[in-house]
């Protein structure tokens, strides 16, 4: 097992920082839930606390980009999101302002602290708002890698990170670039084509569906928008079935954008969107809810059956 | 030694009201009544406060002005084309059809550093930009511009508790201070009152003038930063729809058009200002 996607974050972000002293962290009382204790310690001259005021977070970020700094503005992804959505499309997507917008605890980490903290409708905002990449790494490597392209990215970035201990996936090529996707394992049945802490799931799966003698793709759409359109329609041409996981809302996030352009694409083939479905959250934690919307690797195993008959 | 006297700003302050009614007309679009009582605090700040220029514009320690209260974009690209940033002329496409010169600022024109017209959006930005010249100890100071009305939109008093906390002496805002929004009277909508006292209790140093004055709007940028350590707050007092006699202190001039007839009158107005001006030269 590896760590927990936001602690590399942190790690990403210190050793990025000990080379460049422009780089900043931007926080809203969230250093501590972010991680960056330690890059606050190592670097307190590349940290600037804002309080508890995600829209001056993100205005302040804005215009630090302008004038030169590489910001990553980081704060609860529930909060990120929506507090300060017009901030984040007037201030940074319109006013293309490289800021990286950190979503720390994303999805349903804080499962248990109810609705308010969850994040998952984030996606589906920013998804449509022009000029911002929506990033949702899988694993430690993505995370990483996501970090490093953010930092050197000309455009804005919003990138999700959950508090879960990670594996180390597999991948067919160990190299990342925002906006395409990762294939982590090759099949001709059905392809699962998720996004987040919801790839380790889909690739148990898909474990369990070769031992049946089903022939499983796992693709990790690390970057939701813009939507690596190739990736999806070369898998759904080879694959009997299309199966989409996220830890998000089924409306507007990574399952409609593969439905969109599925059927804009001529392609109708068995089509499923997992994900947490348009009702009150159910109380638990992450796992618990992981489990509760059947995105386990049993309960993905099932619909992919399911999908297959 | 100042580029232009007292006088010469205060007949530029004419001809930037002419120009902003014509291309409003023109567009039969616009915010009439807050361009024209920000016209002469943009004017004094371009022309004399800060520095920037077309040669200027990209260097990274150029002194920054963004318009929070964005719809009084007129006034701005009048003082933009006037500053050589772009042909005036252009300003004939306001508002028209795949036209640049949309109703609120964009950096698609050149001159202008950030996309607003949402309003409570350039305080946090500004604080962003003087917090950025602090870290690169650069001297460069940062003005932004707000409404009245927009007073109440929170992200403001978020930047300005921020603002006194890492004590942004760079850091001045503007409030064309006219007195009416949309709606009517701050006062009637809901009141920002006492802004001093507001301002001085978030940690700023607060300053109170006529703002349309030009006189006094040169005093008070000469000494900015006042008091060091603390951001400035500058209640420029203004008249909304200045300059022409039936827009002054009438709220539906917020966005109004005036007729064929209106807007031959205000022409003729402030040619009667501009003669009297010019008649004073020498």
């Amino acid at each position: 097992m590896g760590k927990a996607n936001l602690d590399v974050y942190s790690e990403t972000l210190i050793e990025l920082a000990s080379a460049d002293k422009n780089i900043l962290a931007v926080t809203s009382d969230s250093r501590g839930s972010g991680k960056l204790v330690p890059f606050a310690d190592m670097f307190p001259d590349q940290i600037i606390e804002v309080g508890i005021a995600e829209q001056n977070l993100v205005g302040v970020a804005a215009g630090l980009a302008s004038a030169g700094k590489c910001v990553f503005a980081t704060s609860p992804a529930c909060f990120l999101a929506t507090r300060s959505l017009e901030q984040i499309k007037n201030d940074v997507a319109y006013s293309n302002q490289p800021v990286t917008l950190v979503g720390i605890s994303a999805g349903v980490s804080y499962g248990a602290l109810g609705s308010t903290h969850h994040s998952l409708h984030d996606v589906a905002v920013l998804r449509a708002i022009n000029n911002i990449d929506v990033v949702v790494p899988a694993d430690n490597f993505e995370a990483c890698e996501a970090v490093k392209a953010a930092a050197k990215s000309s455009k804005p970035v919003f990138i999700k990170f959950g508090k879960k201990i990670m594996p180390h996936l597999p991948r067919l090529e160990q190299t990342y670039e925002i906006g395409k996707a990762s294939i982590i394992c090759e099949g001709t049945d059905v392809v699962f084509i998720a996004c987040g802490e919801t790839v380790a799931p889909a690739y148990e799966a898909a474990m369990l569906l070769e031992e049946k003698g089903i022939s499983v793709e796992v693709i990790s759409m690390h970057t939701v928008n813009p939507l690596d359109k190739t990736a999806v329609l070369n898998a759904a041409k080879k694959c009997k079935a299309v199966i989409t996981v996220e830890e998000h809302s089924v409306n507007g996030g990574l399952g409609e954008a593969c439905a969109s352009l599925l059927m804009q694409s001529g392609v109708f083939i068995p089509f499923k969107i997992v994900g947490i479905p348009d009702e009150e959250t159910v109380a638990g934690s992450q796992n618990e809810i992981f489990g509760h919307y059947g995105i386990t690797g049993e309960g993905l195993f099932q619909s992919a059956i399911i999908l297959l008959e | 030694m100042q580029k232009y006297t007292d006088l010469e700003l205060q007949i530029k302050s004419v001809k930037y009201r002419l120009a902003l009614l014509k291309y409003i007309k023109m567009a039969n679009a616009g915010h009439t009544g807050g361009s024209l009582s920000c016209t002469d605090i943009l004017n004094v700040l371009y022309n004399d406060v800060l520095q920037v220029t077309p040669d200027t514009f990209h260097d990274a320690h150029r002194n920054r002005y963004i318009q929070s209260k964005g719809h009084s974009v007129e006034a701005l690209y009048v003082v933009l084309a006037d500053m050589g940033f772009f042909p005036e002329s252009d300003l004939e496409t306001l508002c028209k059809y795949k036209s640049k010169y949309v109703g609120h600022p964009t950096r698609k024109v050149n001159g202008i550093e950030f996309n607003t017209g949402a309003l409570g959006h350039g305080m946090p930005i500004s604080a962003g930009i003087a917090l950025a010249a602090k870290k690169d100890k650069a001297d460069y100071k940062v003005f932004t511009l707000i409404g009245d009305g927009e007073l109440a939109e929170g992200s403001n008093w978020e930047a300005a508790m921020m603002a006194a906390h890492y004590k942004l002496d760079n850091f001045i805002t503007i409030l064309d201070h006219n007195t009416l929004q949309i709606t009517g009277h701050n006062v009637d909508v809901c009141s920002p009152h006492p802004i001093d006292e507001k301002m001085k209790a978030f940690g700023w140093h607060v300053v109170s003038i006529d703002g349309n004055n030009i006189v006094q709007l040169r005093e008070t940028f000469s000494h900015i930063p006042e008091v060091k350590d603390k951001p400035t707050f500058v209640i420029a007092n203004t008249v909304k729809g200045k300059g022409v006699s039936y827009m002054e202190g009438v709220k539906k001039w917020h966005h109004g058009v005036p007729t064929d007839e209106q807007y031959n009158q205000a022409v003729e107005e402030l040619n009667v200002e501009l003669f009297r001006l010019r008649s004073l030269i020498n």
